[in-house]
């Protein structure tokens, strides 16, 4: 893989994750409803973002930890099996978050931009492009630097797209669409997630 | 698992509205005498184009004698397209249908034929105990994390009443919802304001103060319920009771403005002690705190003792005896049934605050016995009773029994078993569709009406 090519992927990746309604945005666009105020949908982009990083960090540095320290062939068997594990997880027991409350400040709007990463294995879906670079990267200390980029790229895509389809929706379209345009994009994201497992234990 | 969202999910009420008419409606047919003969769910053909409109076309017996059918819900509707617990590829497919007297619940599967619907699980009373402590299921809501459904009792008939959890994909009993219940121990009915993290209950009576008939003792000691409950949906406590006083017996129904910007709802109470009158409450919160104003009241109407049940000898008057409301999904009109008077009124509340009696329906009553226009020969007894609007607003169905052990109190000579329906002009002006009118067989009566692809008090709503 070229440079390049990972940076691209680590920005498409977070405008992937960005683009699902159940990521984000739409709680965005229901608060601004909720509070008539565009300030509303802006402001509850950032706790929304914070536990999206937190959550995709977590397995970057985790994974990146375990490249450094551990022996490269086993790191990267283990990261395959967890993503297709977790994949078919996903395909066979489809659940969806049992989360009640829109009433939410910074920090429970954080919380839950985490548990819905989380639960879909957002940074999972980076390890293919996260291990090679780690184990390349040499020492440990540039190693996480390099994570931490990755992260930051990852992110800038989900916070564009986030805000981007937020405040089209909220200012211009509205959320009709959704009840035809809205994909169940859950058994693509397992399908996406074990396609990344493989690719992962290929390279 | 669908790969978009369920065609009835709609995320606000103002798209609601747009939703196709209804070809079917379900309703509960009850057993007349209680023992022996099955209850069931029943088919009703709603699309008038079609040869057999206005005719039972299927249904479904349950297995079992004495469940007593009254009130039952959808395993899914639009709150499935909530932002914080998005899960729309769901199918509105199972009905939920309680037993109100034996508390088994029935799941029926309205899929792959709508007209035959299919049994595929039976909860038995024993579990619902074990796992909730909770009998008499009664009303059933599809929220954002579960199923919720009320209970008017334990499993000995007292109370407390509350609520309890059902999963909502493998519709096993999760257990009680309540953290803490404060001063609530009656239940009846319960909904929410789901953006607004906030759920509201209603209080009728225990299992005990109710299977028997209707005490008059209680009642005229004002026992019955005459509280609203508003609780925190996210820490599942109490929050506030407002007692509507204890002359306002049997607070039943709860409407929230179905407008999820809006935190304003009716609540409807049976019998007023003072002068039997029926009324609407209007809920509404106030820097913070909730409040609740009598926006309606339906006096009794003087009758002669000679055609009255015992119950009523004495008062020479009918009271209105409001059992249901309904409030459309435009919030604009609220229809009140008054099952004594044998009236269906239409209030304008555009002004929730100022509603306005916009029009009225009449059929059957305890003294007046209206008949309908289908059938101008035949007296009627029973009263509009569960009412349903169509989510476009045009259509109101309703039917005519109220509750077995009380129906025979009020209707001592028998209380027949309709189904009738209003259509409603582009004006909003409210006339029987001559050609409907459904009458069932002697051996069951009807309640609650559930329309196919959902109605004005199945669905919520998380945008306006």
């Amino acid at each position: 893989m070229s440079n390049s090519f990972v940076w691209l992927t680590l920005f498409l990746l977070g405008c992937y994750h960005g683009l699902n309604p159940g990521m984000g945005w739409l709680f965005a666009v229901a608060l601004g409803y909720q509070d008539r105020s565009t300030l509303a949908v802006v402001r509850a982009i950032v706790p929304l973002t914070l536990g999206h990083v937190i959550s995709v960090a977590i397995v970057v540095l985790v994974a990146t930890f375990a490249a450094v320290q551990l022996p490269h062939k086993a790191v990267h068997v283990a990261a395959a099996a967890i993503l297709i594990g977790f994949g078919v997880y996903r395909l066979v027991r489809a659940r969806h978050i049992r989360w009640v409350g829109m009433r939410v400040g910074f920090w429970g709007l954080t919380l839950w931009g985490f548990l819905m990463s989380s639960a879909h294995g957002a940074g999972l879906m980076l390890l293919p492009m996260v291990m090679p670079m780690s184990g390349s990267a040499g020492a440990a200390r540039g190693a996480f630097t390099m994570s931490w980029l990755m992260v930051g790229v990852h992110t800038l895509g989900y916070v564009v797209t986030v805000a981007a389809v937020a405040l089209l929706v909220y200012m211009k379209f509205g959320v009709r669409f959704l009840r035809t345009a809205w994909l169940n994009v859950d058994a693509v994201w397992a399908a996406a997630l074990i396609l990344t497992g493989i690719i992962a234990f290929l390279t | 698992m669908l790969l978009k969202p369920d065609p009835t999910f709609y995320a606000s009420p103002k798209d609601a509205i747009n939703a196709p008419p209804e070809t079917l409606a379900y309703v509960a047919l009850l057993s007349t005498t209680g023992n022996g003969v099955p209850h069931r769910i029943g088919v009703i053909d709603t699309d008038p184009t079609s040869p057999r409109y206005a005719t039972e076309i299927g249904g479904v017996a349950l297995p079992n004698t004495g469940d007593e059918v009254h009130h039952f819900g959808w395993n899914a509707c639009s709150a499935a397209l909530c932002p914080f617990a998005p899960h729309p590829h769901v199918e509105r497919r199972y009905l939920i249908v309680p037993g109100l007297r034996s508390s088994r619940i029935h799941i029926i599967d309205t899929k792959p034929d709508p007209s035959q619907p299919r049994i595929v699980r039976v909860i038995e009373p024993e579990e619902i105990v074990k796992r909730t402590g909770y009998t008499r299921p009664h009303t059933v809501h599809c929220g954002p994390d579960a199923i919720y459904i009320s209970a008017l009792g334990n499993a000995d008939g007292d109370g407390p009443g509350g609520i309890f959890m059902m999963d909502c994909d493998t519709f096993d009993i999760i257990g009680p919802w309540e953290k803490d219940r404060g001063p609530q121990y009656l239940a009846y009915d319960f909904w929410w304001h789901l953006t607004h993290d906030v759920l509201i209950s209603s209080e009728w009576g225990t299992p005990k103060m109710l299977e028997g008939g209707l005490n008059p003792e209680l009642l005229l000691a004002g026992k019955y319920g005459h509280h609203l409950h508003f609780w925190d949906l996210k820490s599942r406590k109490h929050k506030q009771s407002i007692d509507l006083g204890a002359e306002q017996q049997m607070v039943l129904e709860l409407r929230p403005s179905h407008d999820p910007a809006n935190e304003w709802g009716f609540a409807g109470v049976v019998v007023s002690l003072k002068d039997l009158s029926s009324s609407i409450w209007l809920w509404h919160r106030r820097n913070g705190e909730w409040t609740a104003d009598k926006v309606i009241e339906i006096p009794a109407e003087p009758a002669d003792p000679s055609v009255l049940p015992d119950l009523l000898k004495g008062f020479a008057a009918v009271p209105p005896l409001l059992s249901d409301i309904d409030l459309s999904v435009d919030d604009r009109y609220l229809y009140a049934s008054c099952w004594g008077t044998g009236e269906m009124r239409q209030y304008d509340v555009s002004d929730p605050f100022n509603p306005k009696l916009v029009g009225s329906v009449r059929i059957g009553g305890i003294a007046k016995r209206t008949p309908h226009p289908a059938n101008p020969g035949k007296a009627l007894a029973g009263g509009p009773q569960m009412v349903e609007i169509s989510r476009d607003g045009r259509r109101v169905y309703f039917t005519n029994s109220l509750y077995r052990a009380w129906d025979d109190q009020f209707y001592p000579d028998g209380i027949g078993s309709w189904m009738v329906k209003l259509d409603v002009a582009g004006d909003g002006k409210i006339a029987f569709d001559e050609k409907f009118f459904v009458e069932f067989d002697p051996a069951h009566r009807v309640h609650q009406v559930r329309l196919q692809g959902g109605d004005a008090s199945s669905d919520s709503y998380c945008f306006s």
